[in-house]
């Protein structure tokens, strides 16, 4: 299981940068398409909002990558070590 | 002389008997907790969360109102946007306001923390209320609408995780997920209330139904919002009676607490990895199918579905009151079952069946293919003389009606011009009133959705305070809770209908948006999340 996780730490790095690029490419097409406040507005606050989202899971990816969850903490002095 | 002594040492005595009463408090709830303690720690906890939810969401409830009184009204679908784009504003601010007032709350205390992020929800939410329209104050009012829904959502940030924690400190460890589904209520309890109040002060403000609903689209929306005073002075009084939470207590005297939450939330990597893994592997998730099953479900309901103001928040309140006690079956199942299981089964369920579920809302309202009874058409006229102007407006309402008991309403505005010219107005609005069989049928279809919803959140609270320490749980807690429900949930009506104006082939394509976030939080969390309950949150 262990090594499943550690596989699927790439697949979220991934997820992370086809998704963000994605959203990305959507914006600006759809605020090149029709430049309004509105539009503009509400997809740079998307754009906004999911980058620190995306570099989260980018994060969360590398940490399982590298093996950080193959054993979660039992108590409270495990997480703080 | 003997009476100023009394004076003089009064302050003294009762503070000695505070004391030793709040001692004895601490050792009865740290060694063993008393149930009526207990159950006056959760019910003071619930309401006033109750009242928060409550606040938030009487603006999104009220959001198409909003557009119209306080932003430009050339285009409606501009004002709603620009709306919704607020309402976004009072999710994405959840995060942060989670980092202030968690990093408040993990150094000086739960009571006090989650006490200013009620008076700051009140106040903000009064004012609201106040604030007079576009037309009168301009673009300054829009603007304070915006300041006041930020304050909002900050205030939320802070209050949920700070309740969540307060309870769960207070609770035995094998009645943590039962004890903590309490406050997991208060977030559906505030929405129905919410649309409650709506609409007993949509239906009262005038004796003739029709005047009613005028006088609230003119100014009595704004009655839900000073109601609000009322409900957060209550629950302050309540607040204030209580104590701060035994084990921040105990830390606090032996001087172990954090003195930087955040830095140590987020820039530790034993725990930051855990604030993670909660965010993409339960609480995003549960975010996506809390928005999706009772607020989706209302605007689909009435914007492509087109079912009637009044009976798409009926059929929200009955499923929401029918479904409400299984946060409680869930949230006590887990103390057995363990937590994560039951929000995974929640989120597959999410997953296979909102596609059909929304096609069946579909297919029970369509009119299109069903026969209309044209000798029952009905048409009603009704002339508002527009003050001193030389025109008046003619409302002319269309009443369609169709054998499987749909009957569809089209209404026009034209002005009418003294000269004796007509300007003709275009169709302003579409609506349908259904027939008891196809209501109750809808109702069950937005009670299933809140089932997986109860699912997915009633052992949430419990799953999150168990993974973090307490010096530090109020922060690490909250923010991965605001982030999923704030930024991945409370997005979800806005990415759907945006989704559905895209692609507007397709009614159902805004589903694939909370599909495809809960299914990845199924895989992290069913691969990576542990089902083990953590006995001890004392540490």
């Amino acid at each position: 299981m262990n090594q499943v996780k550690k596989y699927l730490g790439v697949v979220w790095i991934l997820i992370a940068v086809v998704a963000y690029s994605t959203l990305l490419i959507t914006s600006i097409e759809q605020i090149n398409q029709k430049p309004t406040v509105d539009t503009i507005i509400q997809w740079s606050i998307f754009a906004f909002v999911f980058f620190p989202i995306a570099i989260g899971l980018i994060v969360f990816g590398w940490l399982a990558a590298s093996g950080a969850y193959d054993h979660l903490p039992k108590s409270s002095n495990e997480v703080e070590e | 002389m003997g009476k100023l002594k009394k004076i003089r040492f009064f302050p003294i005595y009762f503070y000695l008997q505070n004391e030793i009463k709040y001692r004895f408090y601490l050792y009865s709830m740290t060694i063993a907790p008393d149930k009526k303690q207990t159950r006056k720690v959760i019910f003071a906890s619930s309401v006033g969360t109750l009242i928060e939810w409550y606040d938030f969401y009487i603006f999104g409830s009220l959001a198409p109102i909003i557009a119209t009184q306080f932003f430009p009204k050339t285009n409606p679908t501009a004002a709603l946007l620009s709306t919704l784009a607020t309402f976004a504003a009072g999710f994405i601010v959840r995060p942060f306001g989670a980092l202030v007032f968690g990093r408040l709350g993990d150094m000086i205390g739960r009571k006090y923390t989650f006490m200013l992020t009620l008076v700051l929800m009140g106040g903000s939410t009064f004012a609201i209320g106040l604030i007079p329209g576009y037309e009168t104050l301009g673009f300054l009012a829009p603007l304070l609408v915006l300041l006041l829904r930020l304050v909002q959502g900050l205030a939320l940030g802070g209050e949920y995780g700070g309740a969540a924690t307060y309870v769960a400190e207070h609770a035995p460890d094998h009645k943590r997920g039962y004890y903590t589904s309490w406050i997991q209520t208060t977030a559906t309890l505030g929405l129905l209330l919410s649309l409650g109040i709506i609409l007993i002060t949509r239906k009262s403000l005038a004796a003739d139904d029709a005047e009613s609903i005028r006088i609230f689209e003119e100014w009595g929306w704004r009655i839900p919002f000073w109601f609000s005073v009322a409900l957060v002075g209550m629950s302050i009084y309540i607040r204030l009676k209580m104590h701060e939470s035994p084990l921040f207590t105990k830390l606090k005297k032996e001087g172990k607490t954090s003195t930087n939450p955040i830095r140590e939330s987020l820039m530790h990597k034993g725990n930051l990895k855990m604030v993670l893994l909660a965010l993409f592997g339960a609480t995003m998730g549960q975010g996506v199918v809390w928005y999706t099953g009772q607020f989706y479900a209302q605007t689909f309901l009435e914007a492509k579905c087109l079912v009637d103001f009044e009976q798409t928040r009926t059929i929200l309140i009955w499923a929401i009151i029918a479904a409400t006690p299984l946060f409680i079956v869930f949230g006590k199942l887990s103390d057995t079952w363990g937590r994560k299981w039951i929000i995974m089964v929640g989120l597959l369920l999410a997953i296979f069946s909102y596609r059909p579920i929304y096609q069946k809302m579909l297919d029970l309202t369509t009119t299109e293919q069903v026969v209309k009874d044209n000798r029952k058409t009905k048409i009603e006229r009704v002339i508002v003389p527009a003050g001193k102007s030389d025109y008046g407006l003619e409302r002319t309402t269309t009443s369609y009606f169709f054998q499987n008991g749909i009957v569809e309403k089209v209404s026009k505005t034209d002005t009418l011009f003294q000269s004796g010219k007509e300007a003709e107005g275009k169709a302003s609005g579409k609506s349908k009133e259904l027939p008891n069989d196809i209501y109750w049928a809808m109702v069950a279809l937005v009670f299933i959705q809140i089932v997986f919803v109860t699912m997915v959140y009633g052992p949430i609270a419990a799953f999150l305070v168990e993974i973090f320490p307490t010096r530090i749980r109020y922060t690490s807690m909250s923010l991965p809770y605001h982030l999923g429900n704030g930024v991945f949930g409370g997005m979800t009506p806005f990415i759907a209908v945006l989704l559905g104006t895209m692609y507007s082939g397709d009614a159902l394509v805004g589903l694939w948006y909370p599909i495809a976030v809960a299914a990845v939080c199924l895989v992290i969390g069913s691969i990576y999340l542990s089902n083990k309950i953590d006995p001890n949150v004392n540490d």
